[in-house]
């Protein structure tokens, strides 16, 4: 909670920087403000409280989670310091980050599907707006109407879903919905069912699951880069979150009712999503289909609903966000002379071997190559799926896996196999270095001593 | 003594991490040095070595607790040769490579070091995750000399050699998960808790599994019909990355089915061990067949080895222990052999920018010496008494006689086939006309003798007295087969 307290603070610190004229302050105010939040999860942990008549629960699954965003946030805006310098809307920019992140950590710690709804609006506002930040673009201006038509329409799709499991519950509390459900659960009215799966729909449409994922490409190809790598990282993790807060926590005891829908959602993911990645000529719409690839690999270890899911998906979710902010670093950089097709990364590695490195580890740990964070991540889902007798599954996702292995080595085979279009070095600032390092390191780390997460309980 | 497995393991990544550092411009002196020393370490081992068929030098501590993985290593007799073949062939790898100017060198060494780290790895993991971790690592150091260093359309020829190994891998994994989830317990993928599981299965789900590993296996080795990555892969890397390949990593799947397939299904191996064979021997016939065929010196002898590691293969899953001997004995005759054949061909082709082998012709009488030591390896790869490749061959030969004469017979065909295409060769460039290509041929140079002379006595050596080779793994290949005939008697 105190996490949440400060980041919301820092959302206001950011609005009044303008006035008070603190600008070249406001990055370091910022990321100090979200180390002392990460510090404050840290000493939390532990605890379970609730607070405003239970309607936030901050047990060790919502400070995981809530660590997890922040971390990440964290290294965002490391990343994309570009994205706030020359521009005059520094302050309204950081503010709305600030405000999406405090939705975030919202959808991760309710207990309410009040707040649910609430932490799914404050974090799509925000980014609705951010999505359009640049202005001058025409793509930007359709990604941030195309994202604001789409999400109000699935925001519409969660809040039916909402009011009619409450008409047939009597309840907005997550855990008293599913405490009723396990007592009376043959004599639910049939409309508690189609709630269920209008949640169902609202949810997947923000998590981007196939059928539900149309917008993504879109969206992740027309926002600015900076928002796209925020939009497939601390979003994809907090509608991760509170999906899996939902649907294993308040609906489990009628899975009957949405396991065989997501059961097809996950397989449509996993093999429309990676097909389709294959096509892709720029590089960051291959991302943004394969951030949706990765959604089918995360939802197969949901459905498999073992006692370890959470932490899977939470490892998971780590592994495939440090990926992600490395790929996309390093794409801004080479977005910043040019485009970003797989032709520029040519010759990256004698343009810049820094650079090249750290893509090659970002792609490795995204197809899931040993000893990196992405392999312990994909080798947890199969584990556990096999565990549940989902091994016809598992062979599904090999088979994506392979496809995903395509994609990821085009960039690969183009960095170090093709003659570079421009010849000049590529220079990046000090910053940018130890960055790329630390990530670099933190994929390996994350492979090598996977330990220092899973023994996490997040129960 | 454990630390001297992890020396062998640790060692090579140690440098090849500081070689990406620091960028030194000699960093050939730097990695031909490490590799000297992890020679010795390993003689040193091979010293203290008992030989008994109990695994020594072991180190095992937690790594992944909560999901029952340990980094367990240890070294016995099966290792202990593979782990040798490792060190002395990456020397001489490293060595062979001094006559050649390799762009950004620190990278090209790191690699080979690391890909040396993964081999030594491979061979000693007593942990079927850590196994698989290593079995991967192993591709991507490889995957990159490809790459960076290798001939016309690398790009997309080390790509299919990439997915095609990787897919083999992750339905081994698949396998090896499987197998996992059968232990007791909150799991555990230790060597021995694998094997009480994988030979509690039944019959069906045992076969299952041993398709899941044998892909693998039989990829990376290559036998028939998973192939088709080899040939071009080994045409279009550089001379180094062939060796490596060849030398050292189609041993990978060899090892693997000695150590993660035959002990895991016993009941799997013995359903569909002659179905291996048959494909194996397939293999033998059919690459020999194409080898006769071929017009490039560097693809011809890429066949060779398809035509010999399925002698090797089709020989070890006979699984008597002459089977099994003659299979540890030839690897390591095969990697010496094939070493020497790739590094002969990268010095004809250094002196006349061809492999095609109607231009050449004619390099006897200009080149005695590389003459000599090209028929030494030669006969050596055709299997004349007195060269390693005898002993392997004999006993791999006499293993598939006993199993059934008609295989043994057939496969027995490597033998004049072998002759045939590798007498072919050697005519077509050394002897005959002088061409305008090999005109004005010189002789080895000092540093081309230096590792082309300790070869060649390694194969008449190995060939004249392999005793206390085959003494080294005796024990250990005894007990697996024990093992394995003890259970399968039981079903």
């Amino acid at each position: 909670m105190n996490a949440l307290l400060v980041i919301c603070g820092l959302g206001v610190v950011s609005l009044l920087a303008e006035i008070v004229n603190a600008k070249r302050w406001l990055t370091i105010v910022i990321a100090l403000g979200l180390i002392a939040a990460a510090v404050l999860v840290a000493s939390d942990w532990g605890t379970s409280r609730h607070h405003y008549y239970d309607m936030m629960v901050f047990d060790n699954f919502s400070l995981a989670f809530t660590g997890l965003i922040t971390v990440v946030a964290l290294l965002w805006f490391w990343m994309s310091a570009d994205y706030f310098n020359n521009t005059s809307h520094r302050t309204d920019r950081s503010a709305l980050v600030v405000f999406s992140i405090a939705g975030a950590v919202i959808m991760v710690s309710f207990n309410n599907m009040a707040m649910l709804f609430l932490g799914i609006e404050i974090l799509s506002i925000s980014l609705y707006v951010l999505a359009g930040s640049r202005k001058e673009s025409l793509f930007s201006n359709e990604a941030a109407f195309k994202y604001f038509l789409m999400g109000s329409f699935a925001t519409g799709f969660l809040l039916m879903g909402i009011a009619l499991v409450y008409g047939a519950t009597g309840s907005f509390d997550i855990t008293v919905i599913g405490q009723r459900l396990a007592e009376h659960s043959g004599e639910l009215r049939p409309f508690f069912y189609a709630g269920v799966l209008m949640m169902l729909i609202g949810m997947t449409f923000k998590m981007s699951a196939v059928p539900f994922h149309f917008w993504a490409p879109d969206v992740y190809e027309g926002s600015p880069s900076a928002v796209t790598a925020f939009m497939s990282t601390v979003v994809k993790i907090a509608a991760f979150a509170a999906f899996y807060r939902v649907f294993s926590i308040c609906f489990s005891s009628v899975q009957s009712t949405w396991l065989g829908v997501i059961q097809v959602i996950t397989v449509l993911t996993l093999v429309l999503a990676n097909v389709t990645a294959v096509y892709q000529s720029s590089v960051k719409r291959m991302l943004a289909y394969s951030s949706v690839g990765h959604v089918g690999y995360i939802l197969l270890a949901f459905i498999s609903n073992d006692k370890a899911s959470a932490t899977t998906i939470f490892y998971y979710l780590t592994a495939y966000s440090v990926a992600s902010l490395a790929a996309f670093g390093i794409l801004m950089t080479l977005e910043r002379s040019g485009s970003a097709t797989v032709d520029s990364f040519a010759g990256l590695f004698k343009r810049n071997p820094l650079l090249a490195v750290g893509m090659t580890v970002a792609m490795l740990s995204l197809a899931g190559i040993p000893p990196l964070g992405g392999f312990f991540g994909k080798y947890l889902v199969f584990s556990l799926a096999i565990n549940n007798g989902y091994t016809g599954l598992v062979i599904v996702a090999i088979v994506t896996s392979l496809i995903g292995v395509y994609y990821y080595f085009r960039v690969i085979i183009a960095m170090f196999f093709r003659e570079p279009q421009a010849e000049s070095t590529l220079e990046i600032t000090g910053s940018q270095k130890v960055l790329i390092l630390l990530l670099i390191l933190l994929s390996i780390v994350l492979g090598i001593f996977p330990d220092c997460l899973l023994s996490l309980s997040l129960r | 003594m454990g630390f001297i497995t992890l020396f062998l393991i640790f060692f090579p990544l140690l440098v090849s991490l500081l070689l990406f550092a620091f960028r030194p411009g000699q960093a050939k002196v730097i990695a031909l040095g490490a590799s000297l020393l992890e020679l010795v370490v390993s003689l040193v081992a091979v010293a203290s070595f008992e030989k008994s068929a109990a695994v020594q030098f072991s180190v095992s501590m937690p790594w992944v607790a909560s999901a029952g993985i340990n980094f367990a290593v240890g070294i016995d007799g099966i290792s202990l040769l593979l782990v040798l073949l490792t060190t002395v062939l990456v020397p001489f790898i490293i060595l062979s490579s001094f006559g050649h100017t390799y762009d950004k060198p620190w990278t090209f060494y790191g690699l080979i070091l690391m890909m040396q780290m993964a081999l030594v790895g491979v061979f000693t993991a007593l942990d079927g995750f850590l196994f698989y971790v290593f079995w991967e690592m192993a591709l991507i150091p490889i995957y990159f000399i490809c790459l960076i260093w290798g001939g016309a359309d690398r790009g997309r020829i080390t790509f299919k050699f990439f997915v095609y190994t990787l897919a083999g891998s992750l339905f081994m994994l698949v396998g090896l998960v499987y197998v996992y989830l059968q232990t007791p317990g909150s799991h555990s993928f230790s060597i021995e808790a694998l094997y009480a599981a994988g030979r509690a299965l039944p019959e069906f789900e045992q076969g299952l599994i041993f398709w899941a590993m044998f892909v693998a296996f039989a990829i990376k080795m290559p036998v028939f019909p998973f192939h088709t990555w080899q040939p071009d892969t080994y045409t279009v890397a550089p001379t180094q990355g062939t060796m490596l390949l060849s030398g050292i990593m189609l041993k990978m799947g060899i090892y693997g089915v000695l150590r993660w397939l035959v002990p895991v299904v016993p009941v799997g191996v013995q359903a569909w061990g002659f179905t291996a064979v048959v494909l194996s021997v397939i293999g033998i016939l059919y690459a020999s067949c194409i080898a006769i065929m071929q017009k490039d010196f560097k693809r011809l002898i890429a066949y060779s080895s398809i035509a010999h590691v399925g002698l090797i293969s089709a020989g070890l899953f006979t699984l008597n222990p002459i089977g099994v001997q003659g299979a540890l004995i030839q690897m390591l005759s095969h990697g010496i052999i094939v070493f020497a054949l790739f590094y002969i061909i990268d010095i004809i082709f250094s002196r006349t920018q061809t492999r095609t082998l109607a231009e050449l012709g004619g390099i006897r009488n200009a080149a005695p010496i590389l003459t000599t030591v090209f028929v030494v390896v030669m006969l050596g790869s055709v299997a004349l008494p007195f060269t390693s490749g005898f002993v392997g061959e004999f006993l791999l030969i006499n293993s598939l006689f006993q199993y059934r004469p008609v295989l043994g017979a057939l496969a027995g065909l490597t033998i004049i086939l072998g002759a045939v295409y590798m007498l072919r060769s050697f005519q077509q460039s050394m002897l005959g006309e002088v061409t305008g290509k090999t005109s004005g041929f010189a002789d080895l140079t000092g540093l081309e003798k230096a590792v082309l002379y300790p070869v060649v006595v390694l194969i008449v050596v190995i060939g004249v007295y392999p005793a206390p080779l085959l003494s080294l793994s005796e024990s250990a290949v005894n007990n697996l087969l024990v093992l394995f005939s003890g259970y399968t008697a039981l079903n």
